[in-house]
């Protein structure tokens, strides 16, 4: 198994926007070690910086501040060994279903045969077997996730990243894939960063579960899973998981600290129930 | 034939039948405006003994050259256009001012330049169908999805993938109505270069021969001629858009 590969280091990282002319500072200052093989789930509540986390990983966005580095090298920009999937499923319109996988082995080192039978493996792994020569057009939202989700799987990529890749999915496809992916990274050994707005998906998933926290996006708390990675949903652990994210979730800075009442628009009711602002 | 079909051959058809009625009661004069069956007979002889054939062959090919020629150059220029922002700096204000000038103020130059035969016409056709091609595509490649080309970037796409996966057919619809738009302005072209750089042969040259000789059944044969070619180009190239765009929500 690949365990030396896809070690993730983040220290420092500063990325700002400028947004209407003001200056808005999406992530200031994340520092964040991810071991080789790791599952790492992100949760957050929206605009906290978790697309943008996971796009500088990628390469597709440059740091203001801080050094992101994988296996050592900095990283300067994307690579084969850092897979994406994105927030929206972002299809070429103008393939169809399997050729959209198969652009995820366009630079692939592979024959036409491996590619192909790669390809209807992946397709086969999000039940869309029978959708292969379907126009994206044709497709629900969630089937055409799941497509991207194969784009995104199909290259084997040292360091997997996926933003919300089920977000979209009805209760049972989703479990199911849940669990698919859990066991292809226990068997790649990809190191993966998974970000999730559902707090029991990402205790599911997740070696460690990293709480980021709003404006700027920061770590607030990084919580260790500690459990096997077979797992149980009915586990009663992970309900205490759950507990601790949901609690580091619902602590609002702003409140307790003077110092940043400044810009009181951004507060939020200390009334509303950590859950509800997940959803 | 389909009922959009039917309903479109209701106005061709009124028309005919009021000429053929002005023609039958004598309100139009005949010299003016020959008979529909004048005009068939004139046809009938010009298919079978006149040549007509031949005409219609030559202001096709002409016409094809014409657009070949100006799509060629079109669609890499504004491909240029449509990907390179230093190119779109040099060419594009000049390309905007050079669009200006009607197709047809160019025929003095290119007489000047060229003459009247057969090379001035297809350059002039050539010019007409460039602007359209040139136009659309850069239109269509400039706006490429960037959403689509960071997930190239992801997979690591070169600049030749990036081209052909994205660029290209993310430009194809509008590409696509350039080369209709250049097809159109092609044969408008081909029928000016006929009728204002007269060497005599196509289908304008008959028209103008006819006018010359007072021959009005021929006048009005080819302007018919003209009309069904134009509109089966136009046709084609429709047909041909839709199958090319099969991916599109329809
Ligand atoms: N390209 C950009 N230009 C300007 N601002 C941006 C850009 N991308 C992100 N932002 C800003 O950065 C902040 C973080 O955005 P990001 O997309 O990372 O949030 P997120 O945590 O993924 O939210 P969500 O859960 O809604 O997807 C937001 O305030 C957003 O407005
Ligand atoms: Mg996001």
């Amino acid at each position: 198994m690949p365990l030396q590969g896809g070690v993730i280091a983040i220290s420092g990282l500063v990325k700002r926007f400028r947004v209407d002319g003001a200056e808005l500072t999406a992530l200031g200052g994340v520092d964040l070690w991810i071991a080789p093989g790791e599952f790492l789930t992100v949760v957050g509540a929206s605009g906290c910086g978790k697309s943008t986390l996971l796009r500088l990983i990628a390469g597709l966005e440059h740091a203001d501040a801080g050094v992101l580095s994988h296996d050592g090298a900095p990283i300067a920009g994307p690579s084969l060994a850092r897979g994406l999937v994105f927030q929206e499923p972002r299809l070429f319109p103008w393939l169809t279903v399997a050729q959209n996988v198969a652009v995820g082995l366009e630079n692939a080192p592979l024959s036409r045969a491996e590619k192909a039978l790669a390809v209807a493996e992946h397709l086969t792994l999000v039940g869309l077997s029978a959708f292969a020569r379907a126009w994206p057009h044709q497709l629900s939202g969630g089937m055409a996730q799941r497509v991207a989700i194969a784009r995104g799987l199909v290259n084997r990529p040292d360091v997997l990243l996926l933003d919300e890749p089920f977000g979209a999915l009805d209760m049972l496809t989703r479990a199911r894939l849940q669990d698919e992916l859990r066991a292809i990274q226990q068997r790649a050994g990809a190191t993966t960063v998974f970000v999730t707005h559902d707090v029991d998906e990402a205790a599911y998933l997740g070696d460690r579960v990293v709480v980021l926290a709003p404006r700027p996006g920061r770590i607030r708390e990084i919580v260790d899973v500690k459990l096997p990675a077979r797992r149980d949903r009915a586990d009663p652990r992970l309900a205490g998981v759950r507990e601790r994210v949901l609690r580091a979730l619902g602590e609002d800075p702003g409140y307790p600290r003077p110092a940043l009442v400044a810009d009181a628009a951004w507060r939020r009711p200390a009334t509303l129930a950590p859950a509800a602002v997940l959803q | 034939m389909s009922r959009r079909a039917l309903r479109g051959a209701v106005l061709p058809m009124l028309l005919l039948a009021a000429w053929e009625g002005a023609s039958r009661t004598g309100l139009a004069d005949p010299r003016l405006l020959p008979s529909p069956e004048a005009v068939a007979a004139a046809a009938w002889h010009g298919a079978t003994g006149g040549g007509l054939p031949g005409h219609l062959a030559i202001s096709i090919c002409r016409d094809l050259a014409g657009f070949a020629l100006g799509a060629a150059a079109g669609l890499p220029f504004g491909f240029l256009l449509g990907l390179s922002r230093v190119a779109r700096t040099l060419l594009g204000p000049g390309f905007d001012a050079v669009r200006q000038i009607a197709v047809f103020a160019w025929i003095p130059l290119i007489a000047m330049w060229f003459g009247i035969g057969e090379t001035a016409k297809i350059v002039f056709i050539a010019i007409a169908a460039f602007a359209p091609v040139a136009l659309n595509t850069a239109e269509g490649v400039r706006s490429a999805s960037r959403d689509l080309l960071e997930v190239g970037a992801v997979f690591r796409f070169t600049r030749a993938q990036r081209i052909r996966r994205i660029f290209l057919p993310g430009a194809l619809p509008s590409i696509l109505t350039g080369v209709h738009l250049g097809l159109i302005n092609a044969w408008l072209a081909t029928i000016g270069a006929e009728y204002f750089m007269t060497a005599g042969s196509g289908i304008g040259g008959l028209v103008i021969e006819g006018r010359d000789r007072f021959d009005m059944a021929q006048v009005m044969l080819g302007v018919l001629l003209l009309a069904t070619t134009g509109f089966a180009f136009n046709a084609i190239a429709a047909a041909g858009e839709k199958r090319l765009l099969r991916w599109r929500r329809v």
